[in-house]
């Protein structure tokens, strides 16, 4: 036999089947009604050496285009260090499953329990876990926890100034779970939190979620809004970028019960939409209520300071039908690229990155605007990375105008809305030179 | 692996920095965001230098365990080896550095991807057509118990709300068909441990949505009235749906679409070789037989002959589960595994997952207890020593594994025996290997009856001993600033 991962020898195989007591291979099948059993050709390539498997990824990736993103719409283009890749690739974090076994699985469990800490710092909640698989199902989530938190109640208000696909996700866990999910109108491109606040009277609203950064970018000024959900004995989840909670007013001190967002702005490269990593934080009475796997601190019976996945009782493997949730993952290996991301970065780091950001943006904001095909879409409305014009140019076409001249840029938002990021990447350079191009755009 | 105990944030000193950033270039700053919505504080990140952070981290690794390092017959995770090459294409700039919201005609080669993969994954499973959004096994199968609702809900069949679960499924299976609205049944087994069918036919009427099944069992049996349960089960109008975390053994053998499955979903990160990372990234693509396609979830990705598109809700799919469509680098090293496998080394690997499975069975079932004593695919259980009087449990046997230098099979698991320990070698494990396990469960087995002790108060060789679990949960701690 010659393939690589498999070890056997001829000699391996007769002697182990002579332990077993049968003739054959096949015979080991012999449970299998034969009825089943698959005769025929699988419709697969013939076995490739490494070098043809990686011929075949190369050719593949010449079929992609490189563009320079100025698109965000859930998925940002900031700069992962080189010290993350050589970190997560160790195999044993790698080829390491859940720390079930916490004596030989000290570094996953310290590592969570350093993400579990900054992700709380951030959002200035009390606890987290590391088992959400990105944002939109972390909102689907914390949406779940809220109607597990407040028993009777049957309905959820989703702010509509919330990202599209996270909406969606959300609508389908509802739909299916039996919970009635109301989308709440938007102000001058902001959620409009008296709509909200008039939902609320019914009293049978059990969560409800806003962003702290909304679609279009603009920060939400979310006062008022946790006192008129707790009046209504509702709990209240803020989704944000964490990347921007390092400078933005935080879930914590907006209110909330529960944060929760994508952390892939935190050192995770764009990866054509996954792996991300989503983040679920909330206060310490809902801990019971928490999804997936968390880690607490203890010691060993030497006394040595230890980690462990802990609050087990809320798990689909013990609690099966009445779990909190059917997470069984963590999203381990993305908790560590934020974890050794934000160790690098530091309090100074994350600053600076909002900083190179916000500037960024205002500056390719301005000169969008002197182009005199792009106006205000939302009266004084403020933003941080990501913002919303409105263009005189037609929307879509403008779009794949620039992926034609490079660029992955003004992301189509509904009529004449289009959106622009920029990241601590964007160089001026960059910025003036797409500029440019809209400027000798005719559509 | 040595003991060490820093968290990153012991390491912080005010001013040092782990940062290499633009110098700054624009005017504004977020100083000109209105106070108000700015945060109060300066989130209490640690400040250390890079390679403080590079040896932190690497301590931390020294102090864990995977696949790379030993032996780790982990039953139902199928830890088997992660190829390297599949790293290296799935860290290729070209793949990473793709937006999820790319115009069409410039990822044509990750949409590519997401064809051949679906077209393969149909092939080794007789599925008719696959979603590769969910994002882990968990996800998949909540996705597929989405898809088994919406076929009846489309059909104006809406009292079908009850889902029938056998009592050795994994703990996902309730809890996945509990988020999904579907009240759970639980249908036992028969002292032979596979499905009792005289009781399942009591329990099929026109409130059934379907039955979830893992096969082989989470006992390593093969259900072999597999044909008769589903034609029982759809006789009564429900669906079948297929737990892929045990597919390996019926890799190259077995078809779930040919034992009458309706819905399936496949756990790229056991069955197709990509790492576990701790506990994920994942991947839990689903795949559904052909009267089912039109509910499966959106984006989804279609091929017309010359261009690849990518596309959205068609009013009759199940919805969205996915911000966007999965985790794309994980596909990829799934992928390049099949790729390397063919259309013939396929034929081979769950045959010796299999093999091994036996083999390791057939060596220790006279020092252990092997509650049911036949044919297993490719895991079995134990129901701990066969030798009770020392008093020595699945958990010491397991915490002495690792003195040994071996990670610890799953243990208490099926519930269906009070000591259970589940062992899954995977196909990757030579003989020798499986030799030196064997012999030390063999040495384990002696020192229950002439050293009870040592095995009470395993492991004594790792970073840290038992952990004071009950304290942890009493009172918990869940962050640094709180220790």
């Amino acid at each position: 036999m010659s393939y690589p991962y498999f070890p056997h020898t001829g000699e391996d195989i007769a002697g182990m089947l002579g332990r077993i007591g049968v003739k054959s291979l096949d015979e080991l099948y012999a449970d299998v009604p034969s009825d089943v059993l698959y005769g025929g050709e699988y419709d697969l390539p013939d076995a490739m050496p490494e070098m043809e498997v990686r011929r075949y990824f190369d050719n593949l990736d010449r079929k992609n285009s490189r563009l320079t993103v100025f698109g965000g719409c859930g998925a940002y283009d900031h700069y992962s260090p080189a010290v993350i890749p050589a970190l997560i690739s160790r195999a044993e974090f790698l080829t390491a499953y859940t720390p079930y076994q916490a004596e030989i699985s000290q570094g996953t469990l310290r590592y969570i329990f350093e993400f579990q800490t900054m992700i709380a710092e951030l959002t200035k909640m009390d606890c987290a876990n590391a088992s959400m698989y990105d944002g939109a199902t972390s909102a689907a989530e914390a949406m779940l926890m809220a109607k597990a938190a407040t028993r009777k109640k049957s309905r959820v208000l989703v702010s509509g100034a919330m990202a599209g696909n996270v909406i969606e996700v959300v609508a389908t866990y509802m739909k299916y779970h039996g919970v009635e999910m109301t989308v709440t109108p938007l102000d001058n491109g902001s959620t409009d939190i008296a709509a909200i606040e008039s939902e609320l009277q019914n009293g049978d609203v059990a969560g409800v979620l806003v962003p702290s950064i909304n679609k279009y970018g603009v920060i939400e000024d979310l006062t008022g809004l946790a006192d008129a959900v707790h009046g209504a004995k509702a709990l209240l989840a803020v989704y944000s970028d964490p990347s921007a909670l390092a400078v933005l007013k935080t879930p914590g001190e907006w209110g909330a019960d529960m944060a929760c967002g994508d952390a892939q702005t935190l050192g995770i490269p764009l990866n054509y939409g996954g792996p991300y990593v989503g983040y679920l934080a909330c206060r310490k009475e809902l801990v019971r209520k928490l999804p997936g796997r968390i880690v607490g601190a203890t010691t060993d019976i030497d006394g040595k300071r230890a980690f462990v996945l802990t609050l087990q009782a809320r798990e689909q493997h013990i609690r099966r039908e009445k779990a909190t949730s059917n997470i069984c993952s963590n999203q381990s290996l993305m908790a560590l690229y934020v974890t050794v991301y934000l160790s690098l970065m530091g309090k100074e780091g994350m600053k600076r990155v909002n900083d190179l950001s916000y500037g960024g943006a205002h500056y390719l904001y301005k000169q969008l605007l002197a182009t005199g095909k792009f106006s205000e879409a939302f009266e004084g409305k403020p933003f941080l990375k990501e913002f919303t014009v409105r263009t005189s140019l037609p929307a879509d076409k403008l779009h794949a105008a620039l992926a034609d001249g490079g660029y992955l840029a003004a992301m189509p938002m509904g009529g004449d809305l289009v959106s622009f990021c920029v990241t601590e990447k964007r160089t001026r350079e960059e910025i003036d030179n797409m500029v440019e191009l809209i400027k000798r755009i005719e559509l | 692996m040595k003991y060490y105990d820093k968290l990153i944030f012991e390491l912080s000193q005010p001013g040092r920095c782990g940062y290499s950033l633009p110098e700054w270039r624009w005017e504004a700053t977020c100083e000109d965001i209105p106070l108000s919505l700015r945060r109060k504080d300066v989130a209490r990140l640690p400040e250390v230098s890079e390679p403080d952070v590079v040896r932190h981290y690497t301590n931390l690794s020294n102090m864990n365990f995977g696949v790379d390092t030993g032996f780790y017959p982990l039953g139902s995770c199928t830890m088997k080896y992660n190829p390297k090459i599949n790293e290296e294409i799935a860290s290729m700039p070209g793949f990473a550095c793709l937006h999820p919201l790319q115009p069409e005609s410039t990822v044509q080669g990750a949409l590519q991807l997401y064809h051949d993969l679906g077209r393969a994954l149909s092939s080794i499973t007789g599925m008719a057509e696959f979603t590769l959004n969910p994002f882990a096994g968990a996800h998949g199968e909540l996705t597929g118990l989405m898809i088994m609702r919406q076929y009846h809900m489309q059909r104006g069949d809406l009292k079908r709300t009850r889902v029938i679960v056998p009592d050795s499924a994994h703990g996902t299976n309730p809890a996945s068909a509990a988020v999904c609205g579907l009240e759970v049944v639980v249908v036992k087994s028969k002292p032979d441990g596979t499905i009792d069918t005289d009781e399942l036919a009591s329990l099929l009427d026109d409130t059934v949505a379907g039955i979830m099944m893992t096969n082989p069992n989470t006992l390593g049996l093969f259900e072999k009235e597999i044909l008769k349960i589903a034609e029982m089960v759809h006789g009564c109008g429900g669906l079948l749906y297929y737990d892929g975390a045990n597919f390996n053994p019926l890799l190259g053998k077995v078809r779930p679409g040919d034992m009458g499955f309706d819905i399936l979903h496949l756990n790229l990160h056991k069955t197709f070789s990509t790492p576990h990372g701790g506990g994920g990234p994942g991947s839990g693509p689903v795949g559904v037989a052909a009267r089912l396609v039109e509910y499966l979830p959106y984006p989804r990705v279609t091929f017309d002959g010359e261009r690849y598109h990518l596309i959205g809700d068609n009013g009759k799919s199940a919805g969205r589960v996915s911000g966007f469509a999965g985790n794309f680098t994980v596909l990829l090293k799934a992928y390049a595994y099949i790729l390397s496998l063919g259309k013939q080394n396929i034929r081979l690997a769950g045959a010796l997952a299999t093999l091994n499975a036996n083999y390791i069975k057939e060596s220790l079932k006279d020092c252990y207890k092997l509650p049911i004593d036949t044919l297993c695919k490719h895991e079995f259980v134990f129901d701990g020593l066969a030798d009770k009087s020392t008093g020595v449990t699945t958990l010491d046997v397991a915490k002495r594994l690792l003195d040994y230098g071996f990670h610890a099979p799953t243990v208490y698991f099926p519930l269906l025996f009070h000591q259970s320990i589940m062992i899954e070698p995977t196909e990757t494990e030579s003989k020798e290997t499986l030799d030196a396990f064997i012999a030390v469960m063999r040495k384990i087995a002696e020192e229950a009856v002439s050293e009870p002790d040592t095995l009470r108060e395993a492991p004594h060789t790792t970073p840290v001993r038992r952990l004071d679990e009950t304290t942890a949960a009493k009172n918990p701690v869940l962050t640094y600033f709180e220790m």
